[in-house]
């Protein structure tokens, strides 16, 4: 179970590790990564959206931008080599391995409010990634004005010719790994989705491991 | 010689000035608005905004619930990036995200709702003769344009959207951090099946879109080239505004979607709370 494995095996990019957590269902985290470490994402059990935001850990008005982001690639997804830029079109993070190929940067978060058009107003009062955002952010000084779209990863939104587009079952599986390296220092915001109305998560939240790594010099 | 000497008295300097009245632009607002020469038919009389913006400018407006604003490629070069605030709340704002999400859509067209971060919709698309838009690439950014055109900055040649959009906002006490990503219209991309983006550029001169507003809004324009726009020189060219009042619009909206019928209850809920006991 990749749960109970040695950090220093599941790391994607080996080296020193600094941090090795376990995000619980349904919850919020953050972590500061510093320029150079790698942060791996382990999704446990499979098809679990990982909602997340980047920031200049030492200027929080540089934020992920998902517009600078695929307008700089020239592509709607990301996978090994996708730069996640700010609105300036500055690095934030670089995607250096990825075993899934595809994740979203349309979607954004879940909330209380959206949930009520998407469903309808009986899920107003279920948990939702917006309240993850919040209550995590709030510990760093960030605000409602500080939430822009952010990245789904380990979830699948494909778009149709048409321009169709929706959440769909996920092409991750259990165990499935990503590798995110900051280019700068920069602070981590996550929301390990709640929602259970749509196949972001396979209707199923579940934890998500993370793991800091800090790349020996070659 | 005779135009420098005409300046070097407060009076010269004031009846110099005075003289300038009157010039007419290609880029320019017209005020009172009514004036406009060509106003939609019926619609002189109640016009709250008609102004061209040139290639490489902003303008921005608050404007009330109700209203209908046309935006219109002139020479079929403009590329209007938009961002909409809830002006009597504006940290209520444009989420691409919910926009693209609620509706099951990724292309712009007439019905598509500009949804709030709250759930709530800002503004539909309720006319659309061009079809070429785009809610995934944002705007450009001063390094991007810098790149592509040799500058970026806001009094260049080829001013970038992030640029002209830090300072629209800040006319309205809103700061970069405010800034999320924005809508544009009259150039389009597609997404291909590997997610490639694609432009697929102008529809040509002469189209509109018009949106009617379901809340007062702030709203600014950044008229500057598409992020994908494959011209090498910066190619922007004139945008029309117009805006009417047209509140009797909200009775006949153009999209039946059940996500969408709940935006609309939402956002008729929500203004309908805010303004009772205001009405007595």
């Amino acid at each position: 179970m990749t749960a109970t494995l040695d950090s220093t095996d599941l790391a994607l990019v080996s080296g020193r590790v600094l941090l090795d957590e376990v995000v619980g269902v349904r919850g919020p985290w953050s972590t500061v990564v510093a320029a150079g470490d790698v942060l791996t994402i382990v999704d446990l059990h499979g098809n679990q959206a990982v909602d997340t935001l980047v920031y200049d850990a030492h200027d929080h008005t540089a934020r992920y931008s998902a517009a600078a982001t695929v307008a700089g690639q020239g592509n709607l997804f990301l996978t090994t080599g996708s730069v996640l830029r700010d609105a300036d079109g500055g690095p934030l993070m670089t995607l250096v391995a990825d075993e899934v190929g595809i994740h979203d940067t349309v979607g954004g978060a879940c909330s209380q409010e959206s949930n009520t058009l998407r469903y309808g107003h009986h899920t107003k009062h279920q948990h939702a990634c917006v309240e993850n955002f919040l209550i995590e952010g709030a510990k760093w000084g960030l605000g409602k004005r500080d939430l822009v779209s952010n990245i789904n990863f380990f979830m699948n939104v494909p778009v149709e010719a048409d321009g169709t587009l929706g959440i769909v079952d996920g092409l991750s599986a259990p165990g499935k790994r990503l590798a995110i390296r900051a280019e700068r220092d920069v602070l981590v915001l996550v929301s390990n989705c709640p929602q259970i109305n749509n196949p972001c998560n396979g209707f199923d939240p579940t934890p998500v491991r993370m793991i800091v790594t800090r790349p020996r010099e070659a | 010689m005779t135009e420098t000497l005409a300046t070097a008295t407060t009076h010269a300097a004031r009846a110099h000035a005075r003289a300038q009245s009157g010039i007419v632009t290609d880029g320019m607002p017209t005020v009172p608005a009514s004036a406009w020469p060509a106003a939609p038919t019926g619609r002189a009389a109640s016009l709250v905004w008609a102004e061209t913006v040139p290639g490489g400018r902003y303008t921005s407006k608050v404007l009330a619930r109700g209203t209908r604003l046309r935006l219109r490629d002139i020479h079929g070069a403009a590329c209007a990036n938009l961002l909409l605030f809830r002006a009597d709340a504006p940290h209520e704002r444009l989420n691409v995200a919910d926009t693209l999400k609620v509706p099951w859509q990724a292309y712009l067209g007439t019905g598509h709702p500009l949804l709030s971060d709250q759930g709530r919709v800002l503004a539909t698309i309720v006319a659309d003769t061009s079809g070429r838009h785009d809610a995934l690439c944002g705007t450009t950014h001063l390094a991007g344009n810098t790149a592509k055109y040799g500058a970026g900055e806001l009094h260049s040649e080829a001013p970038a959207g992030r640029e002209l959009f830090t300072v629209a906002a800040a006319k309205h006490d809103l700061a970069p951090r405010d800034l999320p990503p924005s809508l544009s219209f009259f150039h389009g991309v597609r997404v291909e099946d590997d997610g490639t983006l694609t432009s697929t550029g102008s529809a040509g001169p002469d189209t509109y879109v018009e949106l009617i507003l379901h809340l007062p809004v702030i709203v600014l324009l950044a008229n500057t080239a598409h992020p994908l726009d494959p011209a090498e020189d910066f190619p922007t060219s004139t945008l029309e505004i117009l805006a009417w009042r047209a509140p009797a619009d909200l009775d006949s909206l153009p999209a039946t979607d059940p996500e969408y019928r709940r935006a609309v209850l939402n956002t008729e809920d929500a203004w309908a709370a805010a303004a009772s006991g205001m009405e007595n």
